[in-house]
């Protein structure tokens, strides 16, 4: 998912502040008063439509898309013009192209995007700007952390909730001590955290951290390790490839069935079927979950398939819930979007009627959201209930 | 490993961060079989690059284009087996096409121009497996006769599939240098390497020769791809991955060393798998310093002619 070193990032902030301080000159200008009232809503989808997120960045727009035309194609009264761009999960080219819709296309609202990577550099760029943001999916901790802006919105998750609400899990089946694996960059050490604070509440003690360099995805070293070590369970975060490659290691190393395996969402998500039985038993927590069944949930999974022919996932969701959320903040101001404290106002006091359940927001816009414990049976991730009612990321450093 | 295979022999310490001896055993197997499992997909690249003097960035590409056919093919004849007998010819025929086509015109050119071409190449990969097989990660079963475990500890147990792909990395490193050091065609090779104009005027057909060994050199690429697919799994850019530590392969064991590559990949996968264990915390790192320590030492690597 989120990769590049930090040095990386911090080398192309460096170049984008250039970017970034053009764009700031831009909006100076009073935007509200130079815009038509009632022409269209400037709508901007910086996404991944090629690379190995491309199938993320579609089932987004899907989301985003269903939310509008649910609303008769408008938003506050308000017609929608889309303006697209592909940003290849490309962290080096996303002040570049968060330009492009800010600066070249004026749009009135960012949707975007997957990879955190990628998340950062826009958030350079669009604290800026002050362009209103919605981010469908990238968890990086520090965007609703210590860079939040009062112009970041996320309706997806923050990396460290996926995995707080495992500690509770792991005491509740009388786990005392557990091992932590995933790869070493950010989003694998925001999850480890999210779970060691956990865990370590609950009394439990996490033993050992174990990182495999991101992206490889040779394991068998450290399952040795793991079955030396011998923990009551063993919580892991890996996804796409590597998630697959994991849990048929962790069946083939023999582990499976004797030390039981939990994770992140994202370690059984989008693999199961690569995995054969591998993935059987697997309990796991995220903010949505197969066999939900809510009167919601089923209405949106039937419009989103009979609309694209495609079954929906967490992302159409996270997608979805963009259209909504930047909904309640236009209803909110009725279509005036230069009023941009009052569509904030309106966005920040909206409770979302989402697929996963109902959710607000937290002080740096974050969803406060159920985290439900999910357990892997044939091919779908069954709920279990709910591991954590209304779970809030901490928003570390958040001062705005 | 007489203490490690015997199942229910191993006692175990009380302190769980200690390496005791049976485990040691067992990481010092996962390193050997890791280092073979990268000599497998290292050779076909240091055979072009030391033979053809062919810097091939697409070498990853093609690992990754043998790894979609077993698991295409795999699916098609329900059998893993059939499906690497099949995609074998396909790869050297694929192999012999590019050579014609277009490496051929590059030999008497600057390295710039195959980096060039090699890294379009990727690209153009990249974007025909997601035309042709899309961008879904897919697993590949492992052959009924060889899905077992062997339990090693109470609680560890060791893949046959991986033991029969060490099996085999060894049969195709002995296969390999028999081929270059002991047969006429070896020697063709060889003598074509070190001067191409030479055995050229001697009247042997130096560009079937080069395009055999291409092919071949495709052909290892592409079969570590379909070996290694129920274990890796298959995905996109998987071949990247692959790619770079090949060239520390090639760079540390001495460019068209095929010892040279065996060396460094088993020196590579024992450095890596302890590095892990031992030193998580700058695992990452283990083996490029490797890599700068052997090049200050014998910048020419292990095996290689100044």
């Amino acid at each position: 998912m989120q990769k590049k070193s930090n040095y990386d990032r911090r080398g192309f902030l460096k170049g984008s502040s250039a970017i970034a301080g053009a764009t700031a000159a831009g909006s100076l200008l009073p935007v509200g008063t130079a815009m038509a009232q009632q022409g269209k809503l400037k709508v901007g989808l910086m996404l991944p439509y090629t690379g190995t997120f491309a199938q993320l960045g579609v089932a987004i727009t899907n989301g985003f898309k269903l939310a509008v035309e649910e609303r008769g194609g408008k938003l506050g009264g308000r017609e929608i013009e889309y303006f697209t761009v592909d940003d290849e999960s490309n962290p080096a080219k996303a002040p570049e192209n968060v330009s492009k819709l800010v600066q070249r296309d004026k749009v009135d609202v960012v949707i975007g995007t997957v990879h955190s990577g990628v998340v950062m550099g826009m958030a350079k760029v669009l604290k800026e700007s002050g362009t209103l943001w919605i981010n469908p999916n990238g968890g990086a901790g520090a965007m609703t952390g210590a860079a939040c802006a009062p112009n970041f919105f996320r309706t997806s998750f923050s990396n460290w909730q996926t995995t707080h609400a495992l500690g509770k899990v792991l005491k509740a089946k009388g786990h005392k001590n557990a091992v932590f694996i995933t790869w070493k960059y950010a989003a694998g050490e925001e999850m480890m955290e999210g779970f060691k604070e956990g865990f370590e509440k609950e009394g439990g003690k996490l033993t050992k951290e174990l990182y495999v360099p991101f992206p490889q995805v040779e394991f068998q070293a450290l399952l040795t390790e793991i079955a030396s070590i011998k923990p009551d369970a063993v919580v892991a975060f890996f996804a796409g490839g590597g998630a697959a490659k994991f849990l048929k290691d962790y069946q083939a190393a023999g582990l499976k069935g004797k030390i039981p395996l939990y994770g992140s969402g994202f370690l059984t998500d989008g693999v199961l079927d690569a995995v054969g039985d591998a993935g059987e038993g697997v309990e796991t927590t995220l903010h949505y979950a197969d066999g939900l069944d809510t009167k919601k949930d089923k209405a949106f999974r039937l419009a989103y398939a009979k609309t694209f022919k495609l079954q929906p996932d967490v992302y159409a969701v996270q997608g979805y819930d963009a259209g909504q959320l930047l909904a309640a903040g236009l209803e909110g101001v009725k279509g005036n979007v230069g009023d941009k404290v009052g569509v904030i106002k309106a966005m920040e006091a909206a409770k979302i009627d989402s697929p996963r359940g109902q959710w607000t927001l937290s002080k740096a816009h974050n969803p406060v959201q159920d985290m439900y414990l999910r357990k892997v049976v044939g091919k779908e991730n069954k709920v279990q209930g709910v591991a954590w009612k209304a779970l809030a990321d901490p928003a570390r450093g958040c001062k705005a | 490993m007489p203490r490690a295979s015997a199942p229910g022999a191993v006692v175990f310490a009380d302190k769980p961060d200690s390496m005791d001896f049976a485990f040691f055993l067992i990481q010092l197997l996962n390193g050997l079989q890791y280092g073979l499992l990268l000599f497998l997909v290292a050779s076909g690249l240091t055979l072009v690059f030391g033979i053809m003097g062919i810097i091939n960035l697409a070498h990853g590409s093609f690992y990754m284009v043998g790894a979609y056919l077993a698991w295409s093919l795999s699916s098609m004849t329900g059998s893993l087996t059939a499906a690497i007998l099949l995609a074998i010819p396909l790869t050297v025929i694929l192999g012999m096409a590019l050579e014609r086509l277009l490496f051929r015109h590059l030999y008497q050119r600057d390295h710039l121009y195959q980096v060039l071409l090699t890294y379009g190449l990727i690209l153009v990969f990249e974007e025909l497996r997601s035309l042709i097989w899309g961008d879904d990660v897919h697993g590949v079963a492992v052959p009924a006769l060889l899905n077992a475990s062997i339990p090693l500890t109470e609680n560890l147990s060791y893949p046959v599939y991986r033991l029969a792909i060490s099996g085999v990395c060894l049969l195709l490193a002995a296969a390999l240098y028999f081929l270059i050091q002991k047969t006429r065609i070896g020697m063709m090779i060889r003598a074509g390497a070190s001067n191409r104009d030479m055995v050229q005027s001697l009247g042997i057909d130096i560009k079937l020769i080069y395009t055999l060994v291409f092919a071949l050199g495709i052909a290892l690429a592409a079969f570590a791809g379909m070996i290694n697919a129920p274990l890796s799994s298959v995905f996109p850019n998987m071949g990247s991955q692959v790619l770079i530590i090949c060239f520390v392969v090639v760079v540390i064991g001495g460019i068209g060393s095929v010892k040279g590559a065996m060396a460094a990949s088993l020196m590579i996968g024992l450095a890596e798998t302890f590095g892990q264990v031992l030193v998580p915390e700058v695992a990452g790192m283990i083996v490029y310093v490797l890599m700068a320590i052997v090049l200050v030492w014998r910048p020419e690597g292990l095996f290689g002619r100044t």
